[in-house]
């Protein structure tokens, strides 16, 4: 992952994705959930079993990951069912890489102007 | 090419692009502080920015808007966070409606632009750009950027 802190005055409105993430894979419980949900879908209480909490701690480190947007929940008959977000990742690769031409080709344009002065 | 690092973190939504320019950095930062030149490489050819309000200073705001092979006419709008001559710029954008007043519901992203010396008279420029979420962005992209990657495409073909 790739920050750069090197400027301090923050606007941290817009820290909040990057600090939930941070925030979100802080705590062993939840790396190992992230890493579990990697290789398939959990039930929250299937989850709760593999850990040494309440079913309702489980849950609030679920929400955690979600709203970090590294796992999603959605409702399966009485369960709840997480899911890596993997789909959501790959998807924000795709649009960087869309970004990257944008700024590419504005880099260009920008050399082509100082071209000029010379 | 002047681009010589790209790096993209999918996680936090960042990329950060560094390019080395034949030029001095007071030269470099002209290319931001004077938004007629600022109109010149902000948007593509088929997609030209158009900036009816620049406040070059540490809060200042800056109103633009891009015009559209089809006539349409999307508006932006910076506020800069800061303005540190001729090293560092760091400013919001967000979309703005049709009056020019930020669109409520969409958040803005974040752009950290550093200047320094490469070697005497060359200048090594870093824009670190940070989105608020993937929808958000997926609105930027639209927002005369879709246009500009097809244009920008369209160039390298005819290249090759």
């Amino acid at each position: 992952m790739l920050i750069i802190y090197n400027h301090m005055v923050v606007d941290y409105q817009h820290r909040n994705r990057t600090d939930e993430v941070f925030h979100a894979l802080a705590d062993a419980t939840r790396r190992s959930i992230v890493e579990r949900t990697l290789q398939r879908d959990y039930s929250v209480s299937e989850l709760a079993r593999l850990f040494p909490m309440s079913f309702a701690a489980v849950q609030k480190h679920v929400a955690v990951l979600e709203r970090a947007e590294l796992v999603t929940k959605r409702r399966q008959g009485r369960e709840q069912c997480v899911r890596s977000n993997v789909v959501a990742i790959r998807r924000a690769q795709k649009q960087l890489e869309r970004y990257e031409v944008l700024w590419r080709s504005r880099i260009e344009r920008m050399n082509e102007i100082l071209d000029e002065d010379s | 090419m002047p681009v010589t690092s790209v790096k993209k973190d999918p996680m936090t939504l960042t990329m950060t692009i560094v390019a080395e320019f034949d030029a001095t950095i007071a030269r470099v930062w002209k290319l931001w502080e004077d938004p007629r030149q600022l109109e010149r490489w902000w948007g593509p050819p088929t997609y030209p920015a158009t900036v009816t309000a620049y406040d070059f200073t540490p809060g200042g705001r800056v109103s633009y808007f891009m015009t559209g092979p089809g006539g349409d006419q999307p508006r932006g709008w910076w506020r800069f966070v800061a303005v540190e001559s001729p090293h560092r710029i760091e400013f919001e954008n967000g979309l703005a409606d049709e009056s020019g007043a930020p669109q409520p519901d969409m958040p803005a992203m974040v752009v950290r632009v550093s200047l320094g010396e490469a070697t005497p008279g060359r200048t090594r420029m870093a824009v670190e750009s940070v989105f608020p979420s993937s929808e958000a962005m997926e609105r930027f992209l639209h927002m005369g950027m879709e246009e500009g990657m097809c244009a920008a495409i369209g160039q390298v073909d005819a290249l090759i």
